[in-house]
């Protein structure tokens, strides 16, 4: 899932010092999984936002909701009622999400709460770890399960370099060495030999927009 | 292939190579690498130039690498993949062979979290191992990376770094040959103070075949201090300090520690050149240089031989 987390409060209270009536639009997939902006955290928010403004003589007005996921506009419909009467819209959802909302309500601010910091797993309650970059090419088959783009602090495909530490990275000692990992699995399961040739360079051309067509779609469209 | 390299041509003659390292100074002050370089004159047969070390900015290597040349020394250029994208690498390996370099040094670089912009992007567009082949494919088929013809190609003799003492160590042989089938012609290794670990490697190497295809240069750093053992030892990562080695310099005079850490180095230099496998040594003398012309006097390494 993506993993969000919450703004600082004096950051998110700067943003809408200007706004007397704001509508919080939380998302109720990955950022309410990692309890950064669902349900919950929006009403959270909307609490410590209205306390403040009374104490700063500078009331305002919050409306809250909940979307199913902001990332589809079908769910973003649900506002087209509501927004008008807002000066700015709050979002907590991740990136995707706010600038989806941005785009469907263009004529409105749309300001984040949440910062949005990685795909990643749930290690427990509250306890989130990034596991994937998005490179948009896989490696994990040679790798034993670990990516080495997201696991190794410099992103090495032919690690691991000489800073590995007793199996940790040079980093810091709380976090293990991507390649020694691999290295450990790959041995286990006697498949060494995929890493024994190089990997070439890898092709980073995901740094400008990406856009995925599955086959269906485009039957769809000539249809 | 004919790099014009001293160190390439001392290594084919089949003499035992003796490198040093000189560090860029944190500013424009060009005396400062010129008062460096004099130590190292005459005693070298090449020097490294060390690339952003630890992540601290400093005087670029290739624009020390050109003083260094001023004053008579071979520099052998070190290139970190952490600072650059493989544009701006190329383009400083096309400069730096046009104003003379002829041996670079393709190493991974410290995590950027170690230096002074610990705020900084890490670009690490490809890995050491990857940067090799790019140096390789510029130079043996006159190639940039992405394809394209060279007018001019960059005939670099090609070194890379290789820690005997990291972990995994049963993996680590075989990264050195992934650094050799990539295209390096040389290896300088870690320091090492692990002797008994470095022969179990280089007799891998040896066994592997390996030592036939790349002259390998052993790392030796002299200790300065008990306080740099210790700190090598808990502090460096990938650094294997025996307690045998900080018991030795604790079992000296206060006043005879340096001298006993240069001893030390000595030591494993007459080790080293009688080890098979072995093709020459590498000093780093960390802010030491001044001390090069003496280690290399009780080393018994001078004069350096000239080959033409």
């Amino acid at each position: 899932m993506i993993v969000a987390e919450r703004k600082p409060f004096e950051e998110i209270k700067a943003m809408v010092k200007d706004y007397s009536k704001v509508l919080t639009v939380g998302c109720g997939t990955c950022v309410a999984v990692c309890l950064a902006g669902g349900e919950k955290e929006v009403s959270i928010l909307n609490a410590e936002l209205k306390m403040t403004r009374k104490l700063d003589n500078s009331p305002i007005e919050l409306g809250a909701i909940t979307l199913e996921r902001q990332c589809d506009m079908e769910f973003l419909d649900e506002l087209e009622d509501t927004v008008g009467g807002y000066d700015a819209l709050l979002s907590m959802a991740c990136g995707a999400g706010i600038q989806f909302l941005a785009e469907r309500y263009p004529e409105i601010p749309v300001l984040p709460a949440v910062n949005t910091t990685f795909i990643g797993v749930n290690k427990d309650v509250g306890w989130y770890e990034e596991r994937c970059r998005g490179c948009g090419d896989c490696v994990l088959d040679r790798t034993a399960g670990i990516c080495p783009v997201t696991m190794c602090a410099k992103g090495l495909f032919n690690g691991p370099c000489g800073g590995t530490n007793q199996g940790n990275c040079e980093i810091s000692n709380d976090q293990p060495c991507a390649w020694f990992m691999i290295y450990e699995r790959l041995e286990k399961q006697g498949r060494l030999e995929n890493i024994t040739s190089i990997f070439p360079p890898a092709d980073w051309r995901n740094q400008t927009p990406r856009t995925v067509i599955q086959p269906g779609y485009k039957e769809r469209q000539k249809a | 292939m004919n790099s014009g390299s001293n160190l390439q041509k001392i290594l084919e003659a089949g003499h035992f190579a003796f490198t040093g390292e000189l560090g860029p100074p944190r500013g424009a002050n060009a005396e400062t690498v010129r008062k460096k370089a004099e130590f190292l004159k005459g005693m070298v047969d090449s020097v490294n130039i060390t690339d952003n070390q630890t992540a601290m900015v400093r005087m670029s290597s290739w624009a020390a690498s050109l003083i260094a040349i001023q004053e008579g020394l071979e520099p052998n250029y070190q290139m970190v993949c952490r600072d650059r994208n493989r544009l701006a690498m190329q383009a400083d390996i096309l400069g730096a062979y046009a104003h003379g370099i002829r041996n670079i040094l393709c190493l991974s670089g410290d995590h950027q979290q170690f230096g002074d912009h610990p705020q900084c992007k890490g670009v690490f567009d490809i890995d050491s191992i990857q940067l090799i082949g790019m140096v390789k494919k510029m130079r043996d088929e006159g190639k940039f990376l992405g394809g394209a013809d060279i007018d001019t190609p960059p005939k670099m003799f090609i070194g890379a770094a290789a820690n005997p003492f990291a972990d995994p160590f049963e993996w680590r042989v075989y990264r050195l040959a992934k650094k050799i089938a990539a295209g390096a012609d040389f290896i300088q290794t870690q320091c090492i103070y692990n002797m008994e670990k470095m022969r179990k490697w280089v007799k891998q190497a040896n066994d592997m075949g390996l030592t036939e295809k790349v002259y390998i240069l052993a790392g030796i750093t002299p200790m300065k201090s008990i306080g740099m053992a210790r700190y090598m030892k808990s502090k460096v990562p990938g650094m294997d300090v025996p307690n045998e080695v900080i018991k030795r310099l604790q079992g000296v005079d206060k006043k005879k520690v340096a001298d006993e850490g240069i001893k030390m180095a000595c030591e494993q230099i007459e080790e080293f050149k009688e080890m098979k496998g072995v093709a020459g040594v590498h000093l780093m003398a960390i802010e030491w240089e001044h001390k090069v012309p003496e280690i290399a006097e009780r080393a018994k390494v001078l004069p350096r031989p000239q080959v033409d």
